[in-house]
């Protein structure tokens, strides 16, 4: 019973942090889905804008929320700057080179960021603390009550904003079918323009939210967020929306059910555990659990 | 392909390689030494991903699992058995490959992406757990390589074995990329049902690409090993992986030379950039943005890599044309 209790709780932390790998996930769906690029820059994109939440919050010292909203908009203007320059010239390579202009930006992030706000892990105050309320032996700590609303919150209106609006309605037919989409007057370089800020900006809501669960911020703190919303967003199907929540929140959960289990060895393999159940779920669904089936050979 | 042309292209770069070693400073000549090991694992990646079309995130584990290998084997029972150790650890390596091979046969480019990513960060997380058991938390000590019981000057040593096995496993690949199992590669890349209606097997095909692959990439991190004089997991993590799609990439996919020049470029350009940068504060700053600058760049104006910008151009001028393709 005792045991039992455990579980649950460290299943409730997975869904808080399945929910920000969610979030990643999103982002690198929505980019990769209108301009066929994996990116890999997400981590480092998320990096940047997580700083600069935290030169807001601690120099300038302006309110939480208040630093939430530079954040999100420094990583949307990023997110423009990178598809205008790094991207969009390069539409004539092949896509699997493209993977590599965005580890270069990457690493150009990376450097400037280390150049600015140095390398060592500054620490992060986090406004809300303690827990919001408990059942018997769970607790829900205010902060997985808040990541798994904004959450909820962004995603919902983030489907919301494709479903009903103009420009939501031009990226879906722009993912579908870029020439078709061109054709129908949609200028599919401004909506993949505006795929990468928004993109960026996801992660930047989790970046701001994740980085007090992992004690502070340094350049590289995001790397191992990003590899698992990518792992999300594989297993989800990479092309699906849907997917990639469903697959955040799976990743989440399992993760912290190994870390729960008592036996030493398997929380020190969790990640290799975690990686070998994606593996096996590809094999018997090679295109993700909501993914959409290709014909073979395509 | 004009025959003697080549032959006169292979005694150029043996010539110069033979040289180099008396020309430079030792610390140099360690640093090609590592660079060759980098050209054999880019040699390797190519022809998994640039011939064969299946991409590949973990190689650092087949480095990581080369090293091991060949580390414990001449930490064990001497460096006499480095002759031994060196095959045998691109045989078992390349066996490991076959890991990978089964969920390629059904996942698309990202899929993969994520399944060998998987299986890099898997192969660190052993190794490293295998070290807590070994009790060798700073790595394997390995020795240089020896002659029964004459041991051999290093770092010299090292490099001419290196350069002697990358140019050897160098002709293979110049082979099989001209022989019937290249043109399967390719036909596979390029449409998988094309290629399996002219009767080409699918599965077969794949085997070998991740077969060979691995072997060259365990033998250059065997290699890699004896040349540092040390195996440790975490130097083969990520990073590595992704130095090593960076370097076919840039030096161009689907081509040898393009592997060649890549992987010297890239695990040259941080010592040379040491040379100018004096000052350690703005180094990492000057490095991080001139290394993900050049890599933005290239795929810009270069898309076909390096070697691919070099055989275009060379297309106004005919007797260059002919060097560079033999054709």
């Amino acid at each position: 019973m005792e045991n039992l209790w455990l579980y649950l709780q460290f299943a409730i932390n997975g869904i808080a942090n399945g929910c920000l790998y969610a979030l990643m996930a999103l982002g690198m769906v929505l980019i990769f889905k209108t301009t066929d690029v994996v990116n890999f820059a997400q981590a480092d994109m998320t990096m940047l804008s997580t700083f600069v939440a935290y030169t807001a919050l601690t120099s300038w010292k302006w309110p939480f929320a208040g630093a939430l909203v530079a954040a999100i908009i420094a990583a949307f203007i990023v997110g423009l700057i990178v598809e205008r320059f790094a991207l969009r010239p390069a539409q004539n390579a092949p896509v699997i080179s493209l993977l590599i202009t965005t580890l270069g930006v990457a690493l150009i992030i990376n450097a400037v960021a280390g150049g600015i706000w140095g390398y060592q892990t500054l620490p992060f105050e986090y406004p809300l603390k303690g827990r919001l309320f408990s059942i018997g032996n769970l607790s829900f700590t205010k902060h997985n009550a808040l990541t798994v609303v904004v959450a909820l919150v962004l995603s919902l209106g983030f489907f919301a904003f494709l479903k009903f609006t103009k420009i939501g309605i031009a990226m879906r037919a722009t993912a579908q079918n870029k020439l078709a989409a061109r054709l129908m007057g949609i200028n599919v370089d401004r909506i993949s323009m505006l795929c990468w800020g928004i993109g960026a900006a996801i992660g930047a809501v989790a970046g701001v939210i994740i980085t007090p669960t992992i004690t502070g911020i340094n350049l590289n703190v995001m790397v191992s967020v990003m590899l698992k919303g990518f792992a999300a967003a594989v297993l989800g199907g990479f092309t699906s929306l849907p997917g990639a929540l469903v697959g955040g929140l799976l990743i989440g959960v399992i993760e912290n059910l190994f870390i729960a289990i008592p036996v030493d060895w398997v929380g020190q393999f969790r990640e290799t555990f975690v990686f070998a159940l994606i593996i096996l779920i590809l094999t018997v669904r090679p295109h993700g659990l909501l993914g959409e089936t290709a014909h073979r050979g395509t | 392909m004009n025959l003697a042309r080549e032959r006169t292209r292979w005694l150029i770069g043996i010539s110069i390689l033979g040289v180099l070693p008396f020309v430079l400073p030792g610390y140099w000549t360690y640093q090609l030494s590592l660079a060759g090991a980098s050209v054999l694992a880019a040699l390797g990646l190519n022809l998994l991903t640039g011939y064969a079309g299946q991409i590949s995130l973990g190689h650092a584990g087949f480095l990581a699992i080369g090293s091991y290998v060949a580390g414990l084997l001449t930490s064990s029972f001497g460096g006499s058995w480095f002759w031994i150790a060196l095959p045998l650890a691109g045989v078992i390596t390349g066996l490991t490959g076959l890991v990978l091979f089964i969920p390629a046969l059904r996942l698309g480019t990202i899929y993969l992406a994520i399944a060998t990513l998987g299986f890099g960060a898997a192969v660190t997380q052993v190794l490293l757990k295998l070290s807590e058991v070994t009790h060798t938390y700073e790595g394997i000590k390995v020795p240089g390589p020896a002659i029964g019981e004459i041991s051999l000057n290093r770092d010299l040593t090292m490099y001419f074995i290196t350069a002697g096995v990358v140019l050897a496993l160098l002709w293979i690949a110049r082979n099989v990329v001209h022989a019937k199992l290249g043109r399967a590669f390719i036909a596979i890349r390029d449409k998988e049902i094309a290629a399996e209606a002219m009767g080409i097997s699918l599965p077969q095909t794949k085997a070998y690409a991740f077969l060979i692959s691995a072997f060259y990439t365990g033998i250059a991190g065997a290699l890699h090993a004896h040349i540092v004089g040390i195996a440790q997991a975490e130097v083969f993590n990520l990073g590595t992986s992704i130095q090593l799609f960076s370097m076919i990439v840039l030096g161009g996919l689907a081509s040898l030379p393009g592997s060649i020049l890549g992987a010297l470029f890239l695990s040259l350009l941080p010592e040379l950039l040491k040379l100018l940068v004096a000052s350690q504060q703005y180094y990492n700053v000057i490095y991080g943005v001139l290394y993900g600058g050049l890599l933005v760049l290239v795929i810009i104006f270069m898309p076909y890599g390096i070697w691919g910008y070099l055989v275009r151009t060379s297309f106004k001028f005919p007797k260059a044309r002919k060097f560079l393709t033999g054709a």
